[in-house]
């Protein structure tokens, strides 16, 4: 507060950004892209353990590296980049300066902290206990506390963020309402104060708990509430990559959103309904009334579903609209064919919003569903359904955006273009393969969490049916692309930003282009003009796949053993 | 633009766009369909999970256990015993590190109430190749109707993590004509 802020105006956008704003985004990305290195490393042990060929790791290892995949990669690599696109939504999109950047730097400083110290929990192999850290089941203290450590400093980046829309408002740096694409990071911070206050109900104790100053935590009741901090983080993931699929849209496109409305109504809804997934966790645990689960897990007759269809179609559309303006105008996907498949900021956009949507969604509802869920419970369906949404839906857009942030945050130009160009598909297909063949195996009952599908040293021998291990065996040459694909882009940012030409104050960046019509489309007609086939046959041939795949799972729903 | 403000500043009373409202429709639609099948289920269908349960300390629950399997005991098994409970009658399993104790046999078309609970850590109760997938909890009791409908050898696969030795965790239960 001493100093004025330090301000800069961006030579492409015209934004002024600030000077800490700006350290900030950089800090937290490049945190970021290291704990999704380190995570992704972890995460491809795991995968190549699981492959029942090669079996890489001892058991001891296997659940002690699932663990650390789990935390950096679902917690760290995302939440840290969210921070990233937080600041950015407010300081940079608003011009304005940002609220109390030490406060920012504090958060940053205890996040990082925090992450160190629970990796550290896990590398020792004290606390191997998975992400989910099941009560009883007990880890070293510091696993909690690192964890801890992180929520704090991250709620301190979402004050941070609110306080800057307040600076923004009363210093009037903009003019009208706040952007869609800031509106929708407002709803990620939103989500992240309830997630983070229910990870405190629960962590806290559990602390105490494993430091031997309470004695008793209820499995059932420490499940509830960590999975009101569990799977809400992954809303946050999803209204922070949907603003951020609608931010890739504007900035490659200059696509303008069908509706400021509509798409604002969207992101409402995840505010109001999507914390109740909670229950998604819980449709097969002892106690629960049918009227709760029915309730809960549906989000409230599924009205956070249907904030994701609504931007399922909107986004889609705003680019289908923003291009045949541009005179993409033929046939019914003339828009979508000439669209920049070789700009890794829209090819892995675009990956994002198919695969979140195809893969991700509809098996979410599915697996959601209070009955079906008993057949897919901790089988390998579900992490195969959120791989689908937080790596090939979140990740790949993040990842994505990235693309963007190096020359306009960073100021640097990017290198190995030819990589990038392929990086988000090797990525993006790895990725959506391991997706498939989680879910594939799942459905044929192989259990999540579990080093030996083979059973060798049980005692009772059992043999999951010959197709499971094919369905492994693909999982992780799949992981294996999917590694690549991480790889390259680790390589491409650290060679980028640390030895990327530096751009000069008023210097443009060439890559990725930017069509030099694209700020004019931003005043086209009115809403009734809209004209956009390509992207309602595209949403049709979407409903018509979940609605077969839905009824599909009843039908195998049917087969399994009465119970009541 | 959607990283700049609003072009109409009053965009909230903007139309919606038709394609846009019919697609909500269509979405919010689909949401009630969705909602209802699954109270549809509750009265058509067959699979449905009940929520009977009941707080229960282990010592409670394995004794009950064991009374089952003095009384019903048939023959054993790789060091189990393999109980072959009444028809219609109450049958305990027990998820403990890491053993699903004990073996069960039940007859074909005929109900059983099932209780699962744990010992020490949390379970995953996962009857393959059928793929029902119930958690398992220590402290609760959870009771369930079950019909198998088919007969043969099927294992009980540990699916929630419950340490070292959780992928040895391996049951069985057979269903006989």
């Amino acid at each position: 507060m001493t100093k004025p802020a330090q301000f800069r105006s961006c030579p492409t956008t015209g934004l002024r950004v600030e000077r800490s704003a700006e350290n900030l985004i950089k800090a937290n990305a490049v945190a970021a892209v290291v704990f999704l290195a380190v995570g992704g490393f972890f995460g491809l042990l795991v995968a190549l353990t699981r492959w029942p060929a090669v079996h890489f790791l001892p058991a001891d290892l296997f659940y002690l590296a699932l663990t650390a995949h789990g935390f950096d990669v679902l917690l760290v690599w995302i939440i840290f980049f969210e921070m990233a696109v937080l600041y950015f939504a407010s300081a940079v999109l608003l011009s304005s300066r940002l609220a109390g950047p030490r406060w920012a730097w504090t958060g940053f400083a205890l996040m990082l902290s925090g992450a160190v110290i629970t990796n550290v929990a896990v590398l020792r192999g004290q606390s191997t206990v998975m992400f989910t850290s099941y009560v009883p089941m007990m880890a070293h203290p510091t696993f909690y506390l690192g964890i801890i450590l992180f929520a704090v400093g991250a709620l301190i980046g979402c004050c941070v963020f609110f306080g800057t829309l307040v600076v923004a408002k009363q210093e009037k740096t903009y003019e009208g309402s706040i952007p869609l694409v800031t509106f929708g990071a407002m709803t990620a911070a939103i989500i992240a104060v309830f997630t983070i206050a229910s990870g405190a109900i629960i962590l806290i104790p559990t602390l105490l708990w494993s430091m031997g100053l309470v004695t008793y935590i209820d499995p059932l009741l420490y499940k509830t509430i960590w999975w009101a901090m569990g799977h809400s983080s992954q809303q946050i993931n999803v209204s922070a990559h949907v603003s951020v699929w609608y931010a890739i849209a504007a900035m490659v496109f200059g696509a303008k959103p069908i509706s400021e409305k509509v798409s604002r109504m969207a992101f409402l809804m995840y505010i109001l309904f999507l914390q109740l997934a909670s229950a998604h966790h819980l449709l097969v645990e002892p106690g629960f009334s049918p009227e709760w689960k029915i309730f809960n897990t549906s989000y409230a007759m599924y009205l956070a579903v249907l904030g994701s269809m609504v931007h399922g179609l909107t986004v889609p559309g705003s680019i289908e609209a923003a291009q045949r303006r541009r005179g993409y105008t033929k046939g019914l996907f003339e828009w979508l064919r000439k669209a920049p498949w070789g700009n890794p900021a829209f090819s892995g956009m675009f990956m994002s919003l198919v695969f979140f949507g195809f893969l991700g969604g509809i098996s979410g509802v599915v697996m959601g569903t209070e009955q079906i869920n008993l057949i897919m419970h901790n089988t390998l369906y579900v992490p195969g359904h959120f791989h689908a949404t937080v790596v090939t839906g979140t990740t790949l857009a993040f990842m994505a955006i990235t693309y963007i942030l190096i020359p306009l945050i960073f100021r640097r130009e990017l290198r190995m273009k030819a990589l990038a160009k392929w990086q988000p598909y090797v990525f993006g297909i790895g990725a959506a393969g391991i997706s498939l063949f989680m879910m594939g195996a799942g459905t044929l009952g192989v259990a999540r969490r579990h080093w030996d599908i083979t059973f060798a040293d049980a005692q009772l021998p059992f043999d999951y049916p010959s197709a499971a291990y094919l369905m492994m065996g693909l999982n992780g040459m799949f992981a294996v692309l999917a590694a690549i694909g991480g790889l390259m882009f680790v390589v491409i940012v650290v060679s980028s930003v640390f030895f990327g030409k530096r751009l000069a104050i008023d210097e443009k960046p060439s890559y990725p282009e930017v069509p030099p019509t694209a700020r004019a489309v931003g005043h086209y007609g009115s809403a009734e003009s809209i004209h956009i086939p390509g992207t309602a046959v595209l949403v049709g041939i979407f409903f018509i796949a979940f609605v077969l795949y839905y009824f599909v799972n009843w039908k195998y729903l049917s087969e399994v053993w009465p119970l009541s | 633009m959607a990283i700049s403000p609003p072009t109409e500043r009053i965009w909230w009373k903007e139309p919606i766009a038709r394609v846009e409202l019919i697609w909500i429709v269509i979405a919010f639609v689909w949401g009630l369909v969705m909602f209802s099948m699954m109270i549809y289920w509750h009265g058509a269908g067959e699979q449905n999970l009940s929520s009977e349960a009941y707080k229960i300390k282990p010592q409670a629950f394995a004794q009950k256990a064991q009374t089952m399997i003095d009384q019903y005991t048939v023959r054993q098994e790789g060091g189990f015993p393999v109980v072959r409970p009444p028809v219609g009658s109450d049958v305990y399993l027990i998820a403990r590190l890491w053993q699903w104790w004990p073996i069960l046999e039940l007859e074909k078309d005929q109900s059983y109430r099932l209780h699962l609970s744990s010992m020490d850590w949390q379970h995953g109760f996962s009857l393959q190749p059928v793929n029902i997938n119930v958690q398992v909890h220590p402290g609760y009791e959870m009771v369930m109707k079950l019909k198998p409908n088919q007969s043969g050898e099927y294992g009980v696969v540990c699916n929630e993590f419950c340490g070292i030795g959780h992928h040895t965790m391996v049951g069985r239960i057979y269903v006989v004509e």
